[in-house]
C-alpha cells in the first residue's frame, strides 16, 4: 500500500524514470543485436574465429556490473558519467546471449536444406538471408529474449553513475534504509523484466511455428527505430555537453544529495549559469574520477576522506593541518577546494538523551566512568578498523560490560533507542539523532580525524565563470551541523523532497543575510 | 561433343581424403533430352557424379562438360539456375508455403511477379498439385509423396535443360512410387529435359532410363539401354539384376 502511495505521489518522476529504463535498454538491446548476430554469424561459419569471441563474450557476462562500471568509467570515449558508459556495459552484457544463440541456431539447421538452397543456386549471402536466418530466427530471438532481461535488470545498477533509471530509486531507498523507495524501484524493475520476457517468448513462440518463419519487416523496422533512437540520444547527450553549463555532482547518500541540490541552487540563483546535475553518483571514487576528468565541475567532499582514501596521507587529527594539506593537494591537479561548509561529518560517539542529562555526559571522556556497566554497538567496519574502536578504547581507557557488538549502519540508531545498546558509534549528522533524541558526545581527545565538509571545483572552470566561485564562496561556513541534521531528517524520516528542502534552505540563508544588513 | 544442353564427364578422377578415391577416369557423355538412370551400391559415388554437374563439387581430375562449357568456366550460381535438382530428402524450405518454395529459382533468376506466379500454377499442375489448393500450404502438411512431388515442381520451375535427381522416390512406399514413376514419364514425355537419375534400385532405372548405367568401384561398369542390360553378363551388373529376375519384374515394357 505505501509503495502505491508513494508510486502515485511521485507519478511524473516515475514515469520519466521508467521511460528513460525502456528506452536506453531497448537501445542497448538493438546495438547488441547489430553487433551480435553478425559475430554469431561469422561465429558459426569459421569456429576458429567464433570460439575464442564466445570465450570472450563469457568471460565479460562474468564481470559484475559495478566492477565493469568502475573499469570503464575512466576510459577516454565510453567512459565519462551518465547514459553512455551504462549503455556500454548494457551492450557488454547483451553480447553474449545472442551471439551464443545466433550462432547455435544457425548450426542446427539441418544441412540438407543448405545442400538443397546451394543446388538451386543460392549464393552464399542469399543462403544466409533467405534460408539459414529465417530458420535460425525463434532461436536468435531467444537470446535476445535473455539479452533484454539481463538488460532490465543490469540498468538498475546504472544509478550508481548518474544515468538514473528505476535504480535510481534503488540507490535512494539504500541510503535512505527506506524499503518502501527500494521496492519502488525494484518492483517496477522486475514487472518490466517479466513484461519484456513475456512480449519476446510470445513472439519467440510466433516465430516458432512452423510456416510463419521468415524476417518480419516488423522486427527491421523496430531495430532501426531503436538505432535512430540511440543516435538521437547520444547526440542529445553530446550537444548538452558543449553548451555553458556547469555540471554539479554528488555522492549516492541523502546529505550529499541535499548538498548537491544547495549548490547546484546557489549557483543557478546567484551566478545566473545554467547546471547540470550529476546527483547520486555512487561513492568517493566515482566522484573523484568525475571531477579530475572533467565530466564534473563541481562536488562536496570532506576533508578527511579526501586526505585519507583519496590522496593516501597518514590520519591527522589536526583540522586546520588536515585542510591546508587536502587544499594544497587539490590545488596540484587543478582543483580547489573551498573554505569548509561550516558542519562536519566524522564517527560519532551518542548516547541517549535522557541518560545523558542524567548522568551530566558531555564527552567521551565522561562516558568511559559510566561505560562500565553498559553494552556498545559499533558498525562492523568500525569495529575492525585500527582507527575505530581499538584505538578509541586505548585513547579513552573505555571498558563495556560485554564486548561491543557488530551491527549493521543502518539499526544501530534504532538499537540504541530502543535501549538494546546504551552507546554506539554514528554519523555525527544524521537526522535521527534529534529523532530519537540522542546526544552525541565531544571527542576532547581529539581521537576521530575531521570530516569537514567544503566545495570542490575544477579550476579551470571558476576561472571562466568567477561569478560561479562567488556563489560558492558564500555557502562557506553558513551551513551548521544542526541544519544538516534537520535536512537530512526532512528527507529521510520526512520524505520530504530534497530540492524543495534545498530550496528552503537557501531562502533562509538569504533572509538571513538581508536582515543583518 | 559440342551439343547444347548435353553432359559430359571425360576422365574423371574425384578422391575425397580418407575415404579413398570415389571416381576414377569416369568417362560419361549423355545427350540432350536423354534421360540416364545411375545405379549402383551405397556410397559408389553416384551422388558424387550429380555435384559434379551442377559444380557442388569439383573434379581433382579430368573435366566435367555441361552445354559445351568445363563446368570450371561457368559462374556456379548461373550454371546451378540452369539445373534443375530433385534430393531424396527433398529440402522443402519449411519456413517457405509450397507456392514460395517452388518461387525460388524464378525470383533468383529476376522473373517479373506475375511470371513467377504463373509459372508457379503451371509447375504445380503439371505435377498433379493444383495450386488453387497446394500453393498456400505449408511443407509439414503434405504426405511424403505430395512433398516429392512440390520437390519436382520447384526443380522445374525455372524451365531448365537439365534435371538432376538423386534417389528421388527412395522414401516413398512402393504404391505411391510406382504412381510417381509414371507422373515422371508423362512429365518427361511432355518437356523432354536431360535428366540424370541416381538410385540404388535397379527396378526404378529400368523403369525411368532410357540407359541405365551401373557404377561400381569407382568406373561405370557398364552403361546401356534396358533391354541390353539385363542380358549383360558382367558379375557388378549381375549382382545388382539377381533380385530382378528372381521376382520376374523384368517381364514387360523393357525386356
Amino acid at each position: 500500500m505505501t509503495l502505491i502511495r508513494f508510486l502515485a505521489a511521485h507519478r511524473a518522476e516515475f514515469a520519466g524514470l521508467l521511460g528513460q529504463h525502456v528506452i536506453l535498454v531497448l537501445t542497448s538491446t538493438a546495438t547488441a543485436v547489430l553487433i551480435g548476430v553478425p559475430t554469431g554469424v561469422l561465429a558459426a561459419r569459421r569456429p576458429r574465429i567464433g570460439a575464442p569471441i564466445v570465450w570472450i563474450a563469457n568471460v565479460v557476462q562474468t564481470i559484475p556490473s559495478l566492477a565493469m562500471l568502475g573499469f570503464l568509467l575512466p576510459l577516454p570515449l565510453v567512459g565519462g558519467l551518465g547514459a553512455r558508459v551504462a549503455i556500454v556495459v548494457l551492450i557488454l552484457y547483451a553480447l553474449l546471449p545472442i551471439v551464443r544463440t545466433t550462432a547455435a541456431g544457425l548450426r542446427g539447421i539441418d544441412p540438407v536444406l543448405i545442400e538443397a538452397g546451394s543446388a538451386l543456386g543460392l549464393t552464399p549471402r542469399q543462403l544466409l538471408w533467405q534460408v539459414e536466418l529465417p530458420l535460425a530466427l525463434p532461436a536468435i530471438v531467444a537470446g535476445i529474449r535473455v539479452a533484454a532481461v539481463i538488460g532490465v535488470g543490469t540498468a538498475t545498477i546504472a544509478a550508481a553513475v548518474g544515468a538514473g533509471w528505476l535504480g535510481e530509486y534503488i540507490f535512494r531507498g539504500l541510503s535512505m534504509v527506506d524499503p518502501t523507495v527500494i521496492l519502488a524501484g525494484a518492483v517496477p524493475a522486475a514487472s518490466l523484466a517479466l513484461t519484456v520476457d513475456g512480449l519476446l517468448l510470445w513472439m519467440e513462440r510466433a516465430f516458432g511455428r512452423r510456416g510463419s518463419r521468415r524476417i518480419p519487416r516488423g522486427l527491421s523496422a523496430a531495430v532501426a527505430i531503436a538505432t535512430t533512437l540511440l543516435l538521437v540520444l547520444v547526440a542529445t547527450t553530446a550537444s548538452r555537453r558543449t553548451g555553458p553549463v556547469i555540471r554539479v555532482g554528488s555522492k549516492n547518500f541523502t546529505e550529499q544529495i541535499l548538498l548537491g541540490e544547495i549548490v547546484a541552487q546557489a549557483i543557478e540563483r546567484d551566478a545566473h549559469v545554467a547546471v547540470e546535475r550529476h546527483l547520486n553518483l555512487g561513492g568517493t571514487f566515482i566522484c573523484d574520477t568525475a571531477i579530475r576528468s572533467g565530466d564534473i565541475d563541481v562536488y562536496v567532499e570532506y576533508t578527511g576522506t579526501a586526505h585519507t582514501a583519496i590522496f593516501k596521507e597518514q590520519v591527522d587529527t589536526d583540522p586546520a593541518r588536515v585542510f591546508a594539506r587536502v587544499r594544497q593537494r587539490y590545488a596540484d591537479i587543478g582543483l580547489t577546494l573551498f573554505a569548509p561548509l561550516g558542519f562536519g561529518n566524522p564517527f560519532a560517539i551518542l548516547v541517549r538523551g535522557d541518560d545523558a542529562r542524567r548522568l551530566g555526559l558531555k564527552t567521551i571522556e565522561d562516558a568511559a566512568s559510566a561505560a562500565g556497566s553498559w553494552r556498545a554497538g559499533f558498525g562492523y567496519e568500525f569495529l575492525q578498523r585500527a582507527d575505530g574502536y581499538p584505538g578509541l578504547a586505548n585513547r579513552y581507557h573505555l571498558r563495556f560490560a560485554s564486548p561491543p557488538r557488530g551491527m549493521d549502519l543502518s539499526l544501530i540508531y534504532r538499537a540504541l533507542a530502543s535501549r538494546q545498546v546504551d552507546l554506539i558509534a554514528g554519523d555525527a549528522t544524521s537526522g535521527l539523532i534529534s529523532a530519537y533524541d540522542l546526544v552525541m558526545l565531544e571527542d576532547n581527545r581529539r581521537y576521530f580525524p575531521p570530516y569537514d565538509a567544503a566545495v570542490v571545483a575544477r579550476s579551470a572552470t571558476l576561472l571562466r565563470y568567477p561569478e560561479v566561485r562567488v556563489a560558492l564562496e558564500r555557502l562557506s561556513g553558513r551551513v551548521g551541523m544542526g541544519d544538516m541534521r534537520q535536512m537530512n531528517h526532512a528527507v529521510d524520516a520526512g520524505h520530504e523532497d530534497a530540492a524543495a528542502v534545498a530550496r528552503a534552505f537557501l531562502a533562509r540563508l538569504e533572509r538571513d543575510r538581508q536582515s543583518k544588513g | 561433343m559440342n551439343r547444347s544442353a548435353g553432359i559430359e564427364l571425360r576422365d574423371v578422377d574425384v578422391s575425397r581424403g580418407a575415404a579413398g578415391r570415389v571416381l576414377r577416369g569416369v568417362n560419361l557423355a549423355i545427350d540432350e533430352g536423354e534421360t540416364v538412370a545411375l545405379v549402383g551400391r551405397s556410397g559408389a559415388g553416384k551422388s558424387t557424379i550429380l555435384k559434379l554437374i551442377n559444380g557442388l563439387l569439383r573434379a581433382d581430375a579430368g573435366h566435367v562438360i555441361v552445354d559445351g562449357r568445363d563446368t570450371r568456366e561457368w559462374n556456379p550460381y548461373q550454371l546451378r539456375r540452369r539445373i534443375g535438382y530433385v534430393l531424396q530428402d527433398v529440402g522443402l524450405f519449411p519456413h517457405m508455403s509450397v507456392g514460395t518454395n517452388v518461387a525460388v529459382v524464378p525470383r533468383l533468376l529476376g522473373w517479373d511477379p506475375a511470371r513467377v506466379t504463373t509459372r508457379g500454377d503451371e509447375v504445380l499442375g503439371l505435377v498433379g498439385l493444383p495450386a488453387d489448393v497446394f500453393a498456400t500450404r505449408w511443407p509439414h502438411e503434405l504426405s511424403g509423396g505430395q512433398r516429392q512431388r512440390v520437390g519436382v515442381a520447384r526443380a522445374l520451375a525455372a524451365d531448365p535443360p537439365i534435371l538432376l535427381m538423386d534417389e528421388p522416390f527412395g522414401a516413398l512406399d512402393p504404391v505411391t512410387r510406382a504412381e510417381l514413376h509414371r507422373e515422371f514419364r508423362r512429365i518427361q514425355a511432355a518437356v523432354r529435359k536431360t535428366v540424370v537419375i541416381v538410385t540404388h534400385d535397379m527396378a526404378e532405372a529400368f523403369a525411368l532410363g532410357s540407359r541405365v548405367g551401373v557404377l561400381a568401384d569407382g568406373i561405370i561398369a557398364e552403361i546401356a539401354p534396358p533391354a541390353r542390360l539385363a542380358r549383360s553378363m558382367d558379375p557388378r551388373v549381375r549382382a545388382l539384376l539377381e533380385p530382378l529376375l528372381e521376382a520376374g519384374a523384368l517381364v514387360g515394357r523393357h525386356a
